[in-house]
């Protein structure tokens, strides 16, 4: 044994690469971090200056984010006394709860259109990547091009025409208007990504699975989505977190029925002041589902994207 | 069990041919070797057989049924894949399992046959494992172990031991060979590896840029090939080509090889111009006695016999004598060849000429 080892880095590499590595994370952790705590902060507290890292925590900020309230009179307060540890709290602002904010509902619309859109990518996009990557596609590259070229601008880019279209098509602020838009902007990415996992799926698994008396069609489900499982995960990941962030489309295309919560968190400053906590909370609520869903995915997205750098 | 007829196969791809017009027959039972240089057409041969590539003209009778268009699902051939094609997410028993789930069998029954074919192959400990972790040697047991057990009507290999080390591939080489002769089944087995055909096959194909060259037994393709291809491609180290100009009439059994008269089998045909005088490298013995003469360029010794690089007025030339016997680099020697065993071409075609050695099988290839 040697104290040299060409593979192994050394101790002082380790210690440098080990404090580098915590140092970007706790840069990239510190808005997050701040987003979180000033949810929890009063709205003098979050305001205050120079910041307080000590504060006293307050759900404040949570219940302005659900709730809608209205100022009332003394005689009005002294007669209704508070229900609850939520209406305990507007009552320091002389506030009562009259009923539930927009919130929720947005919310819900962010994960219908946001996982609806994300599912529809991955549905179309496995298909599209496997024809590709199998059969003979007439002018195959030319419409890899196409497909590749509708990322070639931002999206936005084309808000003008889409707005028209869907206005005239009647899908204006709605859900399958929202999945289909996202959808199409997500599509070209997902045949990309997935043809590129899918080429690497040796064809001799399919041929076995259809000289075992399968046909193409189940050979393709039973033998092939398997095996391209950690690329669809990393594919969905993108796909999600695109549609679940997006926000000029939501603003353009969507006001009552359909808003996701993008466009609506903003809303919250205008509604009695700047309510940096209630804007705050709402933006650690929106974080939420993405970072589960890729915590779930985390595994095949770490192979995922570093797949095919390596062969087996 | 079946036979496998392959009638006026052709396969293109675009405008590339893969295979030309190709006729053989398989009997029942056979192992049957397509061999050939890589690039050759011998995969798609087998995969058209197999049904993963349709023909683009020809028939294909599997038992006297035409089923060249037909799915590879409805062929009832196993095939075995040279990088194995173990199911990754399925573990040994699920491989095995998974064409008898196809057609529907019964669980009970499933369970019963795998262990029967586990028991074959010797593989029952490793049944519950995942494949990923088994060893060259065990995933091609797995595959076989996959193409048996639904017992179909012939099995295709594609260059199943091209994935195993060299030593270990000799061992699979006798099992398999042995699996064969215990379930008589029809094998087509394509490699790129004349010893492994030789060894192996009952019958061997060779074939070079789509075309078939010779179809014969091992035997035939060895002492009597049918074009220098043929010759060249089989046996280590391959046969030796003496060019010289002269002519053959029918009936005539001596050539001049830079004025030396050398017997040859009776030749059935007449050709001149441009000839080869091919002769397998044990079948050239040193004699001081003749008058045609080579300079040694080298001997290479390999135990019971050694190599010895001659240069000839007629070019270069290998013999396979006794390690016993002593030669030198540098010293001049003479040369007398088996005359009963030498093969005269045609430079220009590469095709051998008929005589008394080869006519019975160049006739029927």
């Amino acid at each position: 044994m040697s104290s040299f080892s060409v593979t192994e880095p050394s101790k002082r590499s380790k210690w440098v690469a080990g404090t580098l590595v915590i140092t970007y994370a706790l840069i990239t952790m510190i808005p997050l971090v701040w987003i979180l705590l000033t949810g929890f902060k009063s709205p003098a507290d979050a305001i205050s200056y120079p910041p307080k890292v000590v504060f006293d925590p307050t759900l404040e900020g949570y219940v302005n984010l659900f709730t809608t309230r209205t100022r009332q009179t003394q005689e009005f307060l002294d007669a209704n006394p508070p229900q609850n540890w939520a209406d305990d709290i507007v009552r320091q602002y002389d506030m009562v709860i009259v009923g539930p904010s927009k919130f929720g509902e947005r919310f819900m619309n962010s994960v219908i259109i946001g996982f609806g859109s994300t599912f529809l990518s991955i549905f179309l996009g496995t298909l599209a990547a496997y024809a590709f990557s199998r059969f003979k596609v007439p002018l195959k590259d030319d419409l890899l091009f196409f497909i590749l070229s509708t990322r070639m601008m931002p999206p936005v880019a084309v808000a003008i025409p889409i707005f028209l279209m869907f206005r005239n098509l009647g899908l204006s602020d709605t859900h399958l208007g929202m999945i289909l838009l996202y959808t199409g902007v997500n599509i070209s990415l997902a045949v990309w990504l997935l043809k590129g996992f899918i080429d690497e799926i040796p064809r001799e698994y399919e041929e076995a699975a259809l000289i075992d008396g399968y046909t193409r069609f189940q050979a393709f489900y039973k033998v092939v989505l398997p095996q391209a499982a950690t690329g669809i995960a990393s594919t969905a990941i993108f796909c999600l977190i695109f549609a679940w962030n997006e926000y000029a489309f939501a603003v353009l295309l969507t006001s009552a029925t359909a808003q996701t919560a993008p466009p609506f968190i903003p809303t919250i400053i205008g509604v009695g002041g700047l309510d940096w906590p209630a804007v705050a909370a709402g933006a650690t609520i929106f974080l939420i589902p993405v970072m589960v869903f890729t915590i779930l995915m985390r595994k095949h997205l770490l192979r995922g994207i570093t797949f095919g750098a390596v062969r087996k | 069990m079946a036979q496998i007829v392959v009638k006026n196969v052709k396969k293109m791809f675009g405008d590339f041919t893969a295979v030309r017009e190709s006729s053989f027959t398989i009997e029942d039972g056979e192992f049957f070797m397509l061999l050939g240089p890589s690039g050759c057409g011998k995969t798609t041969t087998l995969r058209m057989i197999a049904g993963l590539e349709l023909p683009t003209s020809g028939e294909i009778y599997l038992d006297g049924e035409e089923i060249s268009q037909r799915p590879p699902s409805e062929r009832d051939i196993a095939f075995v894949f040279q990088m194995f094609a173990l199911y990754p997410h399925m573990n040994v028993r699920k491989n095995i399992s998974y064409p008898l789930i196809s057609q529907g069998m019964p669980r009970a029954e499933v369970k019963a046959k795998v262990n029967e074919v586990a028991g074959i192959l010797g593989i029952h400990d490793i049944l519950d494992s995942p494949v990923g972790g088994l060893s060259g040697g065990d995933r091609q047991r797995v595959a076989l172990g996959r193409a048996i057990v639904r017992e179909p009507k012939a099995f295709m290999m594609d260059e199943p031991l091209g994935a195993l080390d060299a030593e270990f591939r000799e061992h699979m080489a006798e099992e398999l060979r042995g699996l064969h002769d215990r379930m008589g089944a029809t094998t087509v087995y394509v490699t790129h590896d004349q010893l492994e055909a030789m060894q192996m096959g009952d019958k061997i194909v060779v074939m070079n840029n789509a075309v078939i060259e010779q179809f014969g037994t091992p035997q035939e393709i060895y002492d009597k090939p049918a074009t220098m291809f043929v010759a060249d491609f089989i046996g280590s180290p391959s046969m030796n080509f003496l060019s010289f100009q002269g002519n053959v009439e029918p009936g005539s059994d001596m050539v001049r090889l830079n004025g030396h008269d050398e017997a040859v089998p009776q030749s059935l045909e007449a050709a001149e111009g441009e000839l080869v005088f091919g002769v397998r490298p044990e079948h050239v013995f040193l004699s001081d006695n003749s008058s045609y003469r080579a300079k040694v360029l080298a001997a290479e010794y390999l135990g019971t016999t050694q190599i010895v690089t001659l240069q000839s007025p007629n070019g270069e030339l290998k013999a396979r004598i006794d390690a016993r016997d002593t030669v030198s680099p540098g010293e001049t020697v003479g040369l007398e060849f088996r005359s009963a065993m030498v093969t005269l071409f045609e430079q220009s075609t590469g095709r051998a000429l008929r005589s008394v050695l080869n006519n019975e099988v160049l006739t029927n290839g």
